[in-house]
């Protein structure tokens, strides 16, 4: 498969979204690997870098997951098909970053990818639509054991799997979840909810933006410990956060829609009409007003089957998506400019918002 | 004031204090009014405990030993520049360092997980296989015939569990 193929073909994550992935848009899983006896990527002499690399690679390309697969140095890539693989999730802004001996491997329905040489020898991803924690565990946990068969991997019986950075020794896991949560947002109440998550031993993060410029309303929700629980502990502990976090989200959305339905309805039509008549918008507004609609959606405001649209658009309103589309680099400039005329004829013909379906409850 | 508690970042006095209780794990972290606006603790996307925890344990107040590991050359210096180690043995070599690090951060100081156990079984018959060669060589070289003749059956049965487990 080449660089060019992959990216034409829709990922996971833009492909298949049906209403279970309603509040959680993907699970994804990533475990650290290295080489038993070799220095970590960040300390390793360049020789070394080259032959960890090669080793690594060939065993990781030859697994059955990955056949047929993208199989690439990160050197080989231009600047915009990294960008597009750091927006598809697919590889790290650490490795897209990175120089020589350093690249990944990705399936051909990108919900596999090994980064090669990053901060770990390995580090094995997993990535699926919707809430699937147990199946996204048993996936990679297949994987990784077919890649003992060819590799070697430095673990010590005491500390589990050592990894360059203590922080992820022990099962070397982090379990994920991205979340939407426009609710929680809007009714102000997400700081809460992040500290009571991290009470929890787990972490919260905005996906598009750092700091509170969490745009879209999109969360990333991990565990923050990796030593002294099992990995199905881990897991399992995680599924019941991110369960009482939909529930909260769940709770607010009703909150909203009894306290203030007026303001809400106002918010969604306006997203709605901006979106179909914009001729500048910046990444991060097309982020929050993308956020409004699939609310909107869930709430039944416009068809359900418009959510796979959105979770498309989230991706291809990103810088590099955008400037693939037109087959060139852009200003920063005129790429609101772009975004705008996409999203414009994208909404062109998207059914206005219909907010009778509070009059059935009433 | 009888000893003011210190940021565990940059040993100004502390006024925030974060208290992280995980399974009735209790993890601290001390930071002044700056280092707690700069780590976004009090921004509500999230902050990782874990990053701060490492953060704080590279303190450059801290005296540093002149330990380097045998397998890599990496100091403790370098470990406190970096946050990063330099192989898989320096784990072995700062055992002293890093433990109270690792009580501090995870929920546990044993990793009970997933056990490498193919690569595991795979090592210790090679291993075996290693050592029976040498007993081999011992035999042949003292005229020791039966002891070499069974040191080689051994060696074939080792090798035929070696092909079943096979490194592709
Ligand atoms: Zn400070
Ligand atoms: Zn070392």
């Amino acid at each position: 498969m080449t660089i060019a193929s992959l990216i034409d073909t829709p990922s996971e994550l833009t492909d298949s979204a049906s209403s279970k992935t309603a509040i959680v848009l993907m699970t994804r899983i990533r475990l650290a690997r290295n080489l038993a006896g070799q220095p970590f990527p960040g300390w390793a002499k360049p020789a070394q870098r080259t032959a960890i690399f090669e080793s690594c690679r060939a065993a990781v390309a030859a697994t059955s997951p990955m056949k047929r697969g993208l199989d690439i140095e990160i050197s080989d890539l231009s600047e915009l098909e990294r960008q597009i693989l750091v927006e598809r999730h697919l590889i790290s802004r650490e490795l897209s970053g990175a120089k020589a001996d350093a690249g990944v491997v990705i399936n051909k329905d990108q919900t596999f990818a090994v980064m090669i040489n990053e901060e770990d020898h390995l580090r094995i991803q997993v990535l699926r639509a919707g809430f699937q924690l147990k199946k996204a565990w048993n996936a990679i946990n297949e994987l990784d054991t077919a890649l003992e068969d060819s590799l070697d991997f430095a673990f010590s019986p005491t500390l589990g799997y050592l990894t360059a950075c203590p922080t992820n020794v022990g099962t070397a896991m982090r379990a994920s979840a991205m979340m939407h949560l426009p609710a929680l947002v809007i009714s102000n109440q997400m700081e809460k909810v992040v500290r009571a998550v991290n009470q929890l031993g787990m972490v919260v993060r905005g996906l598009f933006g750092e700091g509170s410029d969490a745009s879209g309303s999109i969360f990333q929700i991990s565990n923050q410990t990796t030593l002294g629980e099992s990995e199905e502990d881990i897991i399992k502990r995680l599924g019941s956060v991110l369960q009482s976090i939909v529930e909260h989200e769940l709770n607010a959305r009703e909150k909203l829609l009894e306290a203030d339905p007026a303001k809400l309805f106002d918010k969604i039509g306006r997203a709605h009409g901006i979106l179909q008549n914009c001729h500048l918008l910046s990444s991060s507004e097309a982020m929050n007003l993308l956020s409004l609609i699939r609310l909107g959606i869930d709430l039944g405001a416009f068809h359900d089957a418009d959510r796979s649209v959105i979770d498309r658009l989230l991706i291809e309103a990103q810088p590099g998506h955008l400037q693939h589309a037109q087959k060139r680099e852009v200003e920063p400039g005129q790429r609101d400019l772009l975004r705008a005329a996409r999203l414009r004829s994208e909404f062109a013909n998207f059914t206005r918002p219909d907010f009778s379906f509070t009059n059935e409850k009433n | 004031m009888a000893n003011p508690l210190k940021c565990d970042l940059c040993s100004k006095p502390a006024t925030v204090h974060l208290t992280q209780i995980v399974n009735n794990k209790v993890h601290k972290v001390d930071l002044c009014e700056a280092c707690a606006q700069a780590k976004g603790v009090t921004d509500p996307s999230g902050f990782s405990l874990a990053d701060l925890l490492l953060k704080a344990s590279l303190n450059p107040e801290q005296p540093v030993s002149g330990v380097r590991c045998e397998q890599c050359g990496f100091t403790q210096s370098d470990f406190k520049k970096h946050g990063r180690f330099g192989c898989p043995a320096c784990y072995e070599t700062f055992k002293g360092l890093i433990e109270p690090m690792l009580d501090n951060m995870h929920k546990g100081t044993v990793h009970t997980g997933k056990v490498p156990t193919r690569a595991l079984e795979r090592k210790s018959l090679y291993d075996r296989l290693t050592k029976l060669e040498l007993d081999l060589t011992e035999a042949v070289k003292s005229e020791r015939y039966e002891d070499a003749a069974r040191t080689r059956d051994e060696i074939n049965q080792v090798k035929q569990a070696v092909t079943q487990k096979p490194a592709r």
